[in-house]
């Protein structure tokens, strides 16, 4: 098996691991680790093919773009999971369900 | 084997490893700073992609400010919450989360088909790219010329994203004087 496969079915455990957080969670900021750790496969897909394009290193610029990009979006997650958690007293996902009261 | 793969291996069996006791663990703080092991490890397999320059900004950015910020939420979160919290579930696979399980092993089978089916390595450029061999040797000066050049515009939307993006969060993290 060669690198390039490696990478790929390491980048596929990561992103299913990911995606059972996600779904299987009933806390919010272990949901957002979750989503980072699909983000992070999705990158390490990007690395891995950026190795054979050694001109423009696209693979690498726009991995780094979505690194810069994730850590905005948990920024963001962030504040609104402190903003629900003073509404609501809880960060379950599952019981947050009115919009405003 | 050389000793560059047995390194590889290791790297790529840490990230999944620690990533199951993300998903696994009960302690909400543990499951975090394993967290962190993955990212460190997921640093070292971008160095192996000849990727320096994107390992260096994994750790800086990821390990550095994002871990940082969920900590720092999870202690403003409250107590209770994370008591309550871990005393749920004590088995990993439960009826609560079996579907979650079982859509995620099905997910990776159809990914791991795709992989096998797709063949990366017979794809034509990335065939001529190995014939070339490595050429570039400076692949860091490479990657900031055709930032400030090739990629001038997504840099610059994203920068502006970015601000937006913290100035947001700012806005939404502030205490509300007046509450309605």
């Amino acid at each position: 098996m060669s690198m390039l496969s490696s990478f790929l079915f390491i980048s596929a455990g990561l992103f299913c691991i990911g995606l059972f957080i996600v779904l299987s969670k009933r806390n919010a900021i272990q949901v957002l680790i979750g989503i980072e750790l699909m983000i992070n496969a999705a990158i390490l897909n990007l690395v891995a093919f950026g190795k054979y394009d050694k001109l423009m290193n696209s693979g690498q610029i726009f991995a780094l773009f979505a690194i810069v990009l994730a850590a905005a979006a948990v920024a963001v997650a962030l504040a609104i999971v402190l903003n629900v958690y003073r509404q609501y007293k809880t960060i379950d996902p599952n019981k947050v369900e009115r919009l405003k009261d | 084997m050389s000793i560059n793969q047995v390194l590889f291996y290791v790297m790529g069996f840490t990230a999944l490893a620690s990533a199951l006791v993300v998903a696994a663990s009960k302690n909400l703080v543990r499951s975090v700073f394993m967290f962190f092991v993955t990212l460190f490890a997921l640093a070292g397999l971008y160095v192996f992609a000849l990727a320096d320059f994107v390992a260096v900004t994994q750790v800086v950015i990821y390990v550095g400010g994002v871990l940082v910020l969920m900590l720092f939420a999870f202690m403003l979160s409250g107590k209770d919450t994370l008591n309550n919290l871990q005393q749920r579930g004590s088995k990993f696979i439960t009826l609560h989360n079996f579907s979650a399980f079982l859509a995620a092993v099905l997910f990776l089978i159809v990914l791991v088909n795709a992989i096998l089916k797709a063949e990366p390595e017979k794809l034509n450029w990335i065939q001529l790219s190995v014939q070339e061999g490595q050429t570039q040797t400076d692949n860091l000066g490479n990657i900031g010329v055709n930032l400030m050049t090739r990629y001038l515009l997504p840099l610059e939307i994203i920068s502006i994203v970015l601000m937006m993006a913290l100035i947001g969060a700012v806005h939404l993290s502030r205490k509300e004087e007046h509450k309605a």
